[in-house]
């Protein structure tokens, strides 16, 4: 995306993001609450209209267009607070958006609960049962860009470790790029090549995550870490 | 008999009035003339044609064309304004849908006779039943078990009751869901097209008979629960044996009873007996 500029209505939440991911790539983005991590992802998504500024996915441009149409580019949000349809079965969840080729059993593979789970409602899930079908049910569309926001939250750690292995396991299988939010920054480096941070809706560094690893000040700085 | 018959037709409504209320948000106050208009055509036709079974086919047919015209030229222009702008435009609509009927077929009030095989009556344990009674109550049984079917294990209804909770991830997973309204839309109209055709012969038709049905699907789909089959179809049926029970006991009273039932559903249960939010 380059100069991406977009809000809610009133002055833009963030401005001038230039933001690359490259195939096969991880890319964390890091900021504090409120930094506009989430309205990059929605807005890119095409959940939030964008005020100025390209957005392109493997060089087709998807700058303007709607929700779906950007979902069947190859985009598919995993997103902040797991927004687990209730009254729909866990199967039903990860088929609705099912694209052709995808395999029920390729994501109960990746995560055997969700098998055992497949009639129960989504209601009826625990946090970290959600975050996973939230994972598959963005899988199931064949993404190309995996986009996660603030997968960790609310998830005991052993869960929020689970995820970050899963991740690595994504990665190693295809060449799925992945953008992930995330305020917590170990998950955040473990998966991550490179990073980018937000600050008051504008990027203010950008670097491979093992050197921002390293920088305990830069860290400091802008996490309050 | 009389009540489970009227909770037939009060059902055709409510299905498609708790759909689009409960997925897009348009609080649709012309659904009744869908009714009124199927009614319309059923009397076209069979006044035309001499048959009651074409006007089964091209009511609902005409009548959710009409719908799916309505959505894609003005309530689509809507969706952001609020429940006012629809509630203004669909009253609008109620409007300009009587004046229509009333300059094509004049004020006066129409009947027809019900289709040959289906006039008459029959005893059934000391009991008067007519034979169209009972088809009213078997085409809104089977369109009732067909939509719930449906809703519960098609693909299409996963969509719908996805939409009910959180429509803007339905589309992030890239389900085009105008075209999903449109259809709702044009669906939901259709099948108060077919309580219209299907009542034609047990009514009178008149532009303005769709006023109490109207109000009584509103309150079923309060009761029931908003974007519930289920609720509209338990609604229903509560309400239409209430409100028959009301007319025959306490005639003056036969509103009030539907409405304080309401009252009781929604101070036990505040999103309705299906609802999934309030």
């Amino acid at each position: 995306m380059q100069g991406l500029t977009a809000g809610y209505g009133g002055p833009a939440v963030i401005r001038n993001i230039d933001l690359r991911v490259g195939t096969g790539e991880a890319v964390a983005l890091l900021g504090r609450n409120g930094a506009g991590k989430t309205t990059t992802l929605l807005s890119v998504a095409g959940a939030l209209p964008i005020r100025s500024g390209a957005v392109a996915l493997d060089g087709r441009p998807a700058t303007g267009l709607p929700s779906f149409r950007v979902a069947r580019l190859g985009l598919s949000l995993v997103p902040q607070g797991r927004r687990i349809f209730p009254a729909l079965s866990v199967d039903e969840n990860l088929t609705l958006g099912a694209r052709r080729g995808a395999a029920l059993s390729t994501v109960q593979e990746l995560f055997p609960v969700l098998a055992e789970r497949a009639r129960v409602f989504g209601s009826n899930l625990s946090g970290g049962e959600q975050q996973m079908l939230a994972i598959g049910r963005a899988l199931m569309t064949q993404p190309r860009l995996l986009l996660m926001d603030e997968p960790s939250e609310g998830l005991a750690p052993q869960v929020v470790q689970q995820i970050g292995e899963l991740v690595g396991r994504l990665r190693r299988e295809g060449d799925l790029s992945i953008l992930i939010a995330e305020q917590n920054l170990a998950l955040a480096l473990a998966v991550a090549d490179r990073v980018y941070v937000l600050e008051r809706g504008e990027i203010v560094h950008e670097g491979t995550a093992a050197a921002f690893g390293e920088d305990r000040a830069l860290q400091r700085r802008y996490l309050g870490v | 008999m009389n009540g489970l018959v009227f909770a037939g037709l009060v059902f055709l409504l409510a299905a498609g009035l708790s759909v689009i209320f409960g997925v897009m948000d348009v609080l649709n106050l012309a659904h009744g003339s869908f009714y009124m208009l199927g009614a319309y055509a059923a009397f076209a036709v069979v006044s035309r044609t001499g048959s009651f079974w074409l006007a089964l086919l091209l009511g609902p047919l005409t009548v959710g064309l009409i719908g799916a015209v309505m959505e894609l030229v003005l309530f689509r222009r809507l969706y952001q304004r609020g429940h006012l702008a629809q509630v203004l435009l669909s009253f609008g609509f109620t409007l300009v849908f009587v004046d229509l009927v009333r300059s094509w077929f004049g004020p006066r009030t129409y009947g027809i006779a019900p289709p040959p095989g289906l006039g008459g009556a029959f005893h059934v344990a000391g009991a008067n039943f007519t034979k169209y009674d009972v088809f009213i109550l078997g085409v809104s049984l089977l369109v009732g078990a067909a939509l719930l079917v449906g809703w519960r294990l098609l693909k299409v209804g996963a969509v719908l009751r996805a939409g009910v909770s959180d429509k803007e991830m339905v589309g992030l997973l890239g389900i085009d869901l105008g075209l999903v309204f449109t259809l709702t839309f044009a669906f939901g109209a259709a099948l108060a097209g077919l309580g219209g055709v299907v009542a034609a012969p047990f009514v009178a038709i008149h532009p303005a008979m769709d006023d109490n049905v109207l109000i009584l699907a509103l309150v079923v789909v309060v009761l029931g629960g908003l974007g519930s089959i289920e609720g509209a179809l338990a609604g229903s049926l509560l309400i239409g044996l209430a409100y028959s029970f009301g007319t025959f006991y306490l005639q003056e009273f036969s509103i009030a009873i539907v409405f304080a039932l309401m009252a009781a559903v929604l101070v036990l249960r505040p999103r309705g007996l299906f609802g999934i939010r309030t």
